[in-house]
């Protein structure tokens, strides 16, 4: 099961990323996780909302440069050693993470990790071999 | 490939006819410019006082040149060779120093160079049947009225819309159907970056063909508005001291500019030392108007950088060819000591699909050292939302850069229409660097 992720390229300018997270505010979206990879001019910002099309739809009318990923969404025990129960799945079967973040559920005694896999086809189906469970878009935007 | 002519026999002279014309007309433009006290001065030291002082072509290196320097200080008329009652136009320059330059115009004139702009656009294959959209400025600038008039005479729908306006302008292109545009590169691409916010689609246009002029662009800028239109864009060049566009024209083949050479002689000079050079050496570019008889320019120094083709033109035009303008004495950038003209670094952006059609070249002091840096937009479709493909993207740019400048730039990834765009001249470099 895979969950869409948005990359929003922003330019390195003061106040730019508080001006895309306030637009998607305005507009009713809510991030639920997020990440930002940064480079010396320009950064990237990852996001997972409860909304995806309506995110995309909204940063394509104000002209902000976009693009949509799929990405892994994966509960993970909140617990010592959570992470590293799935991490050796991966592992064990040569899967390549691209890039990983999380973030801690409110209502449960779960975190839940976002991976963009080099194969996210494969990634799923190891994982649900595994009885790790993959959720889904729908998951998100009732957490 | 069907070549149209407008004047077949002009265009086609043989080298020696069209030569003996040259000569025949020069000896008249040195007798006009003698009723100027400018020329009479200027070419009294070099002791020319009659046309007839001049026996041959090659006499006219006797001719001292003229420069834009002297055209302001012989403002407002002291460069006239005609009563003022004979001039219908004028054309004006405010210039970047304040200080206007003007030229004028008789009938004659007038009609003369209407004339060599009418060549110009059907050496492109226009005939009346094509629709002329005049996206140049109107007014004192010679750019709009100049290809206006031209294109009327070969019987062509002229919208004379001016410059400006760009939702105006796509809906007019598609309301009637417009096959050609008269624009300058920088806002041809600013048009192409709008389409899709005036929900246009590049199919709903008609435009088969474009003229380019009025700034300096490279051959990759050319290459690309081809592509994101699928027209065919022509190279032009005019100068307001020379009437304006309708100087040198691309003929069909797209190999470089036809200079109507039964109106001017032109010259390649070394700028250093003003030597005449062999064709196919690059240096700059100096015009002689034969067809003006009020207000005659004899060796005028464009400033502008470039080379002629010596080879004969599939098209049969026997008028050689003027490479685009390849930089200008004046524009040319000394980066840590080192030169560079703008246009090479376009030429290297324009070359990159990632990058959008907006840029900024900026100059700036890191310490003792000059520093670059050069500002692109990305192009939205290619953003794959990898910080590590941008990574790449800006190495890729820096590397080709410096295999063209020689000097190192700092790359900066904008987002798209964030870098100031132009709806006319581009003013692309951004020097902030103490003068001397």
């Amino acid at each position: 099961m895979k969950v869409r992720q948005l990359s929003v390229f922003l330019e390195n300018r003061k106040g730019r990323l508080c001006e895309v997270c306030s637009l998607l505010g305005d507009n009713g979206i809510n991030i639920r996780a997020l990440t930002v990879a940064e480079t010396e001019t320009f950064g990237v910002l990852r996001i997972v909302v409860d909304n995806p099309d309506k995110a995309a739809q909204t940063l394509k009318d104000n002209k902000i440069t976009a693009n949509i990923t799929n990405v892994v969404a994966v509960e993970v025990k909140d617990q010592p050693g959570g992470l590293a129960g799935i991490l050796k799945v991966v592992a064990d079967n040569d899967i390549n993470v691209e890039y990983m973040y999380g973030f801690v559920e409110k209502s449960s005694d779960n975190a839940l990790m976002v991976f963009r896999f080099e194969d996210p086809e494969r990634a799923v189906q190891i994982l649900a071999e595994n009885r790790i469970r993959a959720v889904g878009e729908q998951d998100i935007a009732g957490l | 490939m069907e070549v149209l002519f407008w004047n077949k026999e002009l265009e086609t002279l043989p080298r020696p006819k069209l030569e003996k014309m040259q000569f025949q007309r020069l000896q008249k433009t040195v007798d006009q410019a003698l009723k100027t006290h400018f020329y009479q001065r200027r070419l009294g030291k070099a002791g020319i006082t009659s046309g007839k002082d001049i026996c041959c072509l090659k006499d006219l290196q006797k001719v001292p040149f003229t420069n834009k320097d002297d055209l302001r200080k012989n403002f407002p008329f002291g460069m006239l060779a005609v009563d003022f009652e004979q001039v219908v136009r004028l054309h004006s320059s405010s210039g970047t120093t304040g200080i206007p330059t003007v030229i004028y115009l008789t009938q004659e004139d007038l009609n003369r160079w209407t004339d060599l702009v009418a060549r110009s656009v059907v050496a492109t294959g226009c005939t009346k049947k094509d629709v002329f959209q005049n996206m140049m400025t109107y007014g004192l600038f010679t750019g709009g009225l100049g290809l206006h008039y031209g294109a009327e005479r070969v019987g062509m729908t002229v919208i004379p819309i001016g410059g400006g306006n760009t939702q105006r302008q796509v809906h007019v292109m598609k309301d009637f159907k417009t096959t050609t545009v008269h624009i300058t590169p920088s806002y041809l691409l600013h048009i192409h970056s709008k389409l899709s916010e005036y929900n246009m689609d590049i199919d709903e246009l008609h435009l088969k063909r474009a003229f380019l002029g009025a700034e300096p662009y490279s051959e990759n800028t050319r290459l690309k508005l081809e592509e994101l239109y699928g027209i065919d864009a022509f190279n032009s060049y005019g100068l307001s001291e020379m009437n304006g566009p309708g100087v040198a024209f691309e003929c069909i083949y797209k190999q470089d500019m036809h200079v109507w050479e039964d109106a001017y002689i032109v010259e390649i000079i070394d700028p250093v030392t003003g030597e005449v050079l062999e064709d196919g050496a690059k240096g700059e570019v100096v015009f002689t108007i034969l067809t003006r008889d009020a207000m005659p320019l004899l060796r005028y120094r464009t400033r502008d950088l470039a080379f002629l083709h010596p080879e004969v033109c599939s098209c049969g035009r026997t008028h050689r060819r003027l490479s685009r303008i390849l930089g200008r004495t004046d524009d040319m950038l000394i980066i840590n000591g080192v030169n560079v003209f703008p246009s090479q670094i376009e030429e290297v952006i324009m070359s990159i699909p990632e990058v959008g059609t907006n840029y900024q070249i900026q100059i700036d002091k890191a310490g003792a050292l000059d520093r670059l840096t050069v500002k692109v937009e990305i192009y939205a479709k290619m953003f794959t939302g990898e910080a590590s493909a941008l990574d790449a993207l800006k190495v890729r740019i820096m590397e080709k850069l410096r295999a063209s400048i020689t000097i190192n730039p700092r790359i900066e990834l904008h987002e798209p229409g964030v870098l100031p765009a132009f709806e006319g001249k581009a003013k692309r470099v951004v020097d902030t660097r103490e003068a001397l």
